[in-house]
Parts: structure tokens; sequence; C-alpha cells
């Protein structure tokens, strides 16, 4: 796939398409915005209150799916990192890719340790417990935005996805890693409580239902904000190349014109 | 409506989700509007999604 | 040449360096040093230091990492040093394998300066039981940290701009093996109360770490070099 626009350009400015929107963008939107209703809708209305956490379950319906999502976020990027590194052509596009899919997984990640932390301060009476599954997040948190700060050191853009592509694949590696030690550490704390770290609540019915609607929810979010996402970044990467050709179009004008 | 406010902790919990969809909004936000941003300095034909 | 004979003069290579310039011993020890002090002061209370002990002299071991590191590959963008092996076609995995190992043998120094430094300040005790396992955990623990180092290092080699992305590059990967050592030297120590064996688990993890980033680090150090810097 081709980054380098065309020069100089073709098509007048008016008649092009505005923003990175398609057909299969709006569908996975409409979508998108419907199960977001729903999970408002049930997450605070129409399911119950649990019986020892009461209404503080309703986080739940927040944090428990944005935490799968990041999860899903980060297998993409590794995924991506791998097909840009071993595929043949070493394509920019699965490494714009797996960026796009990084930084949204850092937002979620974000996200459950916000939301985390105020269920815990409900449930536990403290933001924050040092408990298996919030630390690894954190701890997972800080290495994407190592990713990301990776993805901006410059160069070209080969450079970057070649080192952005090495560092999502070692990351991936470092997550087992960091969740066993983590756990084994946490398993020497272990104090007896109703409510475990997890909150895993045994749920069912309408409870349930409102957790598969938050999971539905923010995959659909993740998987339309990551194709626009990308797009974007293709478009700055071919401005960053027609700023380069311009540039050495210039010069060859200059050198034509004083020979 | 306003029975929500009569939600246990009330504040938390729709504290928890207005922050949740308020990243997701200005995220969502800042990527839509680069797009549209960009999309104007750019001929559909170099766009591989057109 | 073999890998193996190119990783020796690598490896060789550093240490020689490391002879003739005594950065090692001239500043990163002390470094190391004073931040047992500050820690002295920081914590406050006798009985606190001991308590944390283990755990203290593994945090002064991860930040003279990062500047064992540094030094580790400053000496090769002075003069181009790495560009030169990489443009002669040398093995990347080969001068990972050394400079690892350099790295390592100057990390395993510092560790034992610091266990003594611990022993001596903050009354830290060595029962003889516990040798072995300290003396395990020193080595897989140097492994897996002197693995990530060398790796990272080679990322962000070079530029300015690059350099200050270690600490945040090295420290979250490195969180394992800080959890790991820590808890197995405790056991070692007895700190708390801990019993001996419950210090082996820990090497298991400590091993598992090591051999990971140690394949993967090799894997990777090619082309993470392989930029034009």
């Amino acid at each position: 796939m081709t980054t380098t626009p065309t020069i100089p350009a073709e098509q007048p400015a008016a008649t092009r398409r505005a923003g990175t929107g398609t057909t299969a963008t709006r569908v996975l939107g409409i979508a998108m915005v419907v199960t977001m209703g729903w999970l408002v809708a049930f997450g605070l209305g129409f399911s119950p209150a649990d019986r020892d956490q009461e209404d503080a379950v309703r986080i739940l319906y927040v944090h428990v799916p944005t935490a799968w999502v990041a999860y899903l976020a980060f297998i993409v990027t590794a995924v991506g990192s791998a097909m840009y590194l071993f595929g043949k052509k070493h394509s920019l596009g699965f490494d714009r890719f797996a960026g796009a899919s990084a930084e949204i997984g850092v937002v979620f990640m974000a996200l459950t340790l916000v939301s985390g932390m105020l269920w815990g301060k409900l449930t536990w009476g403290v933001y924050w417990q040092w408990d298996a599954r919030l630390t690894t997040t954190a701890l997972l948190f800080v290495s994407y935005i190592g990713y990301l700060a990776v993805r901006g050191l410059g160069g070209s853009h080969q450079q970057r996805a070649k080192r952005s592509a090495v560092v999502g694949l070692l990351v991936v590696l470092e997550i087992p890693l960091v969740h066993f030690s983590v756990k084994m550490w946490r398993s020497l704390h272990q104090d007896a409580s109703v409510l475990d770290s997890e909150g895993d609540v045994s749920m069912d019915g309408l409870m349930l239902f409102s957790l598969f609607v938050g999971v539905v929810a923010f995959t659909l979010w993740y998987a339309w904000i990551l194709l626009h996402r990308t797009r974007v970044m293709a478009m700055e990467d071919m401005l960053d190349d027609h700023g380069l050709d311009r540039a050495l179009d210039a010069r060859r004008a200059e050198a034509e014109e004083q020979s | 409506m306003l029975g929500i406010l009569a939600l246990q902790d009330a504040g938390f919990i729709l504290g928890g989700y207005a922050i949740t969809f308020a990243a997701i909004g200005t995220y969502t936000w800042r990527v839509m509007s680069n797009g549209r941003k960009l999309a104007e300095q750019i001929d559909d034909s170099d766009k591989y999604w057109t | 040449m073999s890998r193996w004979q190119i990783a020796r003069l690598v490896a060789s290579k550093d240490l020689r360096i490391e002879r003739r310039s005594r950065v090692l011993m001239n500043q990163v020890l002390p470094f190391a040093g004073v931040t047992m002090v500050m820690f002295a002061f920081a914590l406050d209370a006798s009985n606190v230091l001991e308590r944390v002990a283990p755990g203290l002299v593994w945090l002064a071991t991860l930040f003279s990492l990062l500047v064992l590191v540094q030094r580790s590959f400053a000496i090769e963008s002075d003069d181009g040093a790495l560009d030169a092996l990489r443009v002669a076609g040398v093995d990347p995995v080969a001068i990972y394998w050394g400079k690892a190992f350099a790295l390592a043998v100057q990390l395993a120094v510092l560790e034992v300066v610091l266990l003594i430094a611990a022993v001596l300040l903050y009354g830290a005790d060595v029962p003889l039981g516990g040798i072995v396992l300290l003396a395990t955990t020193l080595v897989t623990a140097t492994c897996g940290l002197a693995s990530v180092g060398t790796l990272y290092g080679g990322l962000t080699a070079g530029f300015t701009g690059r350099e200050t992305l270690l600490p945040l590059l090295v420290l979250p990967v490195v969180a394992p093996v800080l959890i790991g050592a820590t808890r197995a030297v405790e056991s070692a120590l007895g700190t708390g109360g801990v019993a001996l064996s419950e210090g082996w688990p820990w090497i298991g993890l400590l091993s598992v770490f090591a051999v990971a980033f140690g394949a993967g680090g090799a894997l990777a150090f090619g082309p993470l070099i392989e930029e034009a810097t």
C-alpha cells in the first residue's frame, strides 16, 4: 500500500470526501450508540442491586468490560506487530493498525483503573488495595505508555514500525510474567473476605446481561474508533511524506532553474 | 429518571459512568475532527478506504 | 568466527573498558551506597529498615542498573562503535550475549556490595542455611536484569531524547524480578520470619523470566540496532 500522495493534487479540494467514514463504519457506529444506550439503561436502571455490594456492582458493568477490551486491544497490537515484522512486504498498514489499537488500549486501561478505584472505594473502603488485577493493570498501563513513547521517537516510518513492532511483541511477552509474579505476591497476603478482590459476585439474569451489554458496547466502540484512528494515521503518514516530497520537488525545480 | 439519584452512593456510580463516557467521547471527538481536517488535504484516490 | 567467540570478545572488551575506566567502582558503587543511606534517612526506624532490607537492596540495584545500561551503550555510541560492528556484519545475537554478560558481571559485583552494605547499615543477618538460596537468587535475577537492560539499552541508545525513555521502559518490565528477588532474599535471610522453603518458587519465576528475556532479547536485539542511527 503506497503512502505517497499524488503530487500535485489532482482532485479539487472541495470535492474530497470529508472525514474518515465509510458504510462499514456507519453501520458499526449506529450499533455502538444503540448498545451504549442499552448499557446505561440496564446498568443504571433495569438491573438489580447486588445483595452484598448493593449498587456498587453497577460500576463493574463498566470496569470489567473495559479491562477485557483493553486486553483485546493489546493482543491486536501484538498481532499487528507480528504481521508487520514477519510479513514479506513489511506493510506499514499493520504498524499503524497496531499503534492505533495500543492507543485505544491505553484509554481503556486508564478507565479500568479509574472505575476499579471507584468500585474499590465503595466496596473495600479504600481507593487502592494492591490486589492482583489492579496491580497488573497498573503495570501494563505504564508499559503501554512506554510503547506509545517508543512510537514517538522519530525517524522514518519504517524505523518507527520496526521499533514499535519489537516492543509491542516484548510487552505481550511481559504480560504473563507480570500476571504470575503479582498473583504469587498477593497470594502471600490473602485475607478472607466476602467480597473477593475480583468482585466476581455470582452474577445471573439481568446482571449478567448488563455485563454482556457492556462488553458488546465497548468492543463495538473499539472496533469503530480503531478503523477511524488507523485511517487518520495513514493520512498523517501521507502528509509527512508529502511534506518531504514537496521539499524535494522544490529543490529539483530550483536546480532546473539554475541549469 | 430521578430514581437514578436514589441509588446508593450515586455520586461514585454516576461519576464512574460519566468519566467513562467523557473519556470515550473526548477521544472520539479528537480522532474524528483530526480526520476531517486531514481528509480535505488528500485526494480520495489516495485514501485506501474510498 | 563462531557466535560464542564473538560474544566472548565483546564481553571481554566491555569488561576491559570497565577495568580501565573504573566507572563501576568509582561512580556506580558510590551512587548505590548513597542510595542505601538515603533510604535510611527516609525510613528512619531501624526495625523497619531491617524488615525491608532485601527490598531496598533490589531497589538500589534497579536504579544502578539504569546507570550501568546507559554506560554500557554510551561506550558504543562514542566513536560509533556499535555501528561499525553492525555494518561489518557482526552477528547481533553475539553482540547481545557479549554485552549482556559483561553487564551481568558488573551487576553481580554491585549486588554483593549492596548486600554487605545491608548487613552493615540495616542490621540484616545472613544465616548459613540461606547462602545457597541467596546465591541462586543473585544469579537468576542478574541474568534477567542483564537481559532486559541490554535489550532496552540498545533501543534507547544514541539519540538525545531517547535515553530518558530507558527508565520508563525498563522498570515496569523488571517488576517481576523485583518482586521475586526480594521475596527470595527475604526467605534466605529469614526476614520477617519467612521460611527458607518459601523462597524456591520465586527462583522458578526468576528463572522463567531470565530464559524468556534472554531468548526474546537476543532475537529482538538485531532488528532494534539495525536502523541507521
